[in-house]
């Protein structure tokens, strides 16, 4: 069983992070990032081609992380690969002995550096968590059976402020039912957002981890407020960025307070801290959360 | 039917670069309408290659440009002026063009580039709306298709990234896993959906290239 999943089985407020890998094949920044969040979180969570930017690879990052004393969570997205491709790399990563793994459909290829490229969206999130549940019961999609099989924690992703919530409940529900053990939600900033989803998600019986995304600017907050789906930063949020002299001591103190709002509602919280890495500590002190 | 968008002028002349004399094909169906294509459009191209220079030895519409067996008979009629042509230039869909090609013998130039199987909103404004994936699955979705309609071809359920109901890829276009879960609503099938099982497509019923015989069916109805 991996720490994660043990903390959120068992009750403990889990903590995980995200770190992306470079463009490129220079991974300390990375490590040092990763440094950051020794004995803080749970398990590192490693993006993979976020944004559908092409960079250095999830797994290949996870393992670095792994051999470091980590423990991470490998995210797979369908964007890229086909179902070939995707179980090979599943069977891979627990070959690695990488069990967490985040399964996503992947943002459109459009919107990232190679525009030009095919999309590939063979699967998408729910089968390939069912295609990674199958291969855990030792057949794969084609239902030809492994000469061992690999055991995962499986996780997903949520959007709680999604219109209409009904709606993102629905593709929750298939997630779970295709295998979804825990989910790490899209960032939210408003409690209450977070308090009407969480009144239906906790009927599922399933962990949902917070998602939390470091603001940086008032800028940031504006520009997410325009262009990212199912993420709303309250107006008193972006006047507080605004009007701070500290943008980062202010940035800690929002996130901290929103963990603190909304800790009581779920099962643990999941940071993006986009570089901020460095100011995860603190935050989850001023939160009172400690592993 | 097949949407069709007009090459460049520059670029059709550069392919048709060192070539004096060209002969023209239409369509008379989608190219048509598409307006890439039609008669009225084969005429316009003929002045415009004339002024550059160009001799068009003849010009034919068939009827329509992906029928091979027209195509050679249309061919045969004006074999003179396309025996005369270095080369067909061919206003139809990429279909046409090899039919032109098949049917000639003849080195052959598309003039248009070919995008989608499209619906007609209106005069002009045309739609994506099926993919041609061989597996129908529009029973399950209220009659409104996911695996065309959705960038991503998502199959059990939406992203989390429409906006205001509009999709995250391109806000022009409705979100359609919220049509499709309106639709669903109102027809009461929205349950049936959520119990169904997890939905993968099967590639492997489409390889390309495709083609098909019809059987001789007492039915009457194609293979089925």
């Amino acid at each position: 069983m991996t720490a994660l999943e043990q903390a959120l089985t068992k009750g403990e407020f889990a903590v995980t992070a995200e770190v992306a890998p470079p463009k490129g094949t220079d991974v300390s920044e990375m490590m040092e990032n990763a440094e950051f969040l020794r004995g803080k979180v749970h398990a590192i969570n490693v993006t993979d081609q976020q944004s559908s930017v092409m960079r250095l690879g999830s797994l290949a990052s996870c393992h670095l992380l792994k051999e470091a004393g980590f423990e991470p969570v490998f995210q797979l997205t369908t964007r890229d690969r086909n179902r070939i491709a995707l179980q090979s790399d599943l069977l891979s990563a627990y070959a690695l002995g990488i069990e967490n793994v985040l399964c996503l459909t992947g943002d459109y290829v459009t919107l990232g550096d190679h525009p030009q490229a095919k999309p590939v969206f063979d699967l998408d999130s729910v089968s390939l968590l069912m295609a990674a549940k199958s291969l855990e019961n030792g057949t794969d999609m084609a239902g030809e059976s492994l000469e061992g099989a690999p055991s995962f924690y499986l996780g997903a992703v949520v959007t709680p402020g999604y219109e209409p919530l009904e709606l993102q409940l629905l593709k929750m529900e298939r997630k779970i039912k295709a295998g979804a053990q825990f989910f790490q939600t899209q960032a939210v900033y408003d409690p209450e957002v977070f308090r009407r989803f969480m009144e239906s998600a906790k009927e599922f019986g399933v962990p949902v981890m917070l998602g939390c995304v470091l603001l940086k600017s008032a800028g940031m907050a504006r520009y997410m407020n325009k262009n990212v789906a199912g993420v709303s930063v309250p107006d008193s949020i972006i006047d507080e960025m605004k009007k701070t002299d500290d943008k980062v001591t202010t940035s800690i103190k929002i996130a901290a307070r929103i963990i603190r709002e909304t800790k009581e509602m779920c099962q643990g919280v999941h940071l993006m801290p986009m570089g901020w890495e460095r100011h995860v500590p603190d935050i989850l002190d001023e939160a009172g959360i400690a592993i | 039917m097949i949407i069709t968008k007009a090459k460049p002028f520059a670029e059709i002349l550069q392919s048709l670069e060192g070539e004096n004399t060209v002969f023209l094909v239409g369509c008379s169906e989608c190219a048509t309408v598409c307006k890439t294509g039609g008669e009225e459009e084969v005429k316009q191209m003929k002045a415009r290659l004339e002024q550059e220079g160009k001799t068009v030895s003849g010009w034919v519409v068939l009827s329509p440009g992906c029928n091979l067996l027209e195509a050679k008979k249309e061919f045969r009629k004006a074999k003179a002026e396309i025996d005369r042509a270095d080369s067909l230039l061919v206003m139809s869909c990429g279909g046409g063009v090899q039919i032109a090609q098949e049917a000639s013998g003849k080195v052959v130039h598309p003039a248009n580039n070919t995008l989608f199987l499209g619906t007609v909103e209106r005069f002009g404004h045309f739609k994506e709306y099926c993919s041609m994936c061989g597996e129908c699955i529009l029973d399950m979705t209220g009659g409104i298709c996911p695996a065309t309609r959705c960038p991503k071809g998502l199959l059990n359920g939406p992203c989390g990234g429409a906006k205001d109901g509009k999709c995250e890829v391109n806000p022009d276009n409705d979100c359609v896993w919220i049509k499709i879960y309106d639709r669903l609503k109102e027809i009461g099938k929205l349950d049936e959906f959520l119990a169904s099982p997890v939905h993968v497509r099967d590639y492997s019923v489409n390889t390309k290239p495709s083609t098909l015989v019809l059987e001789r069916s007492k039915t009457g109805r194609n293979n089925g």
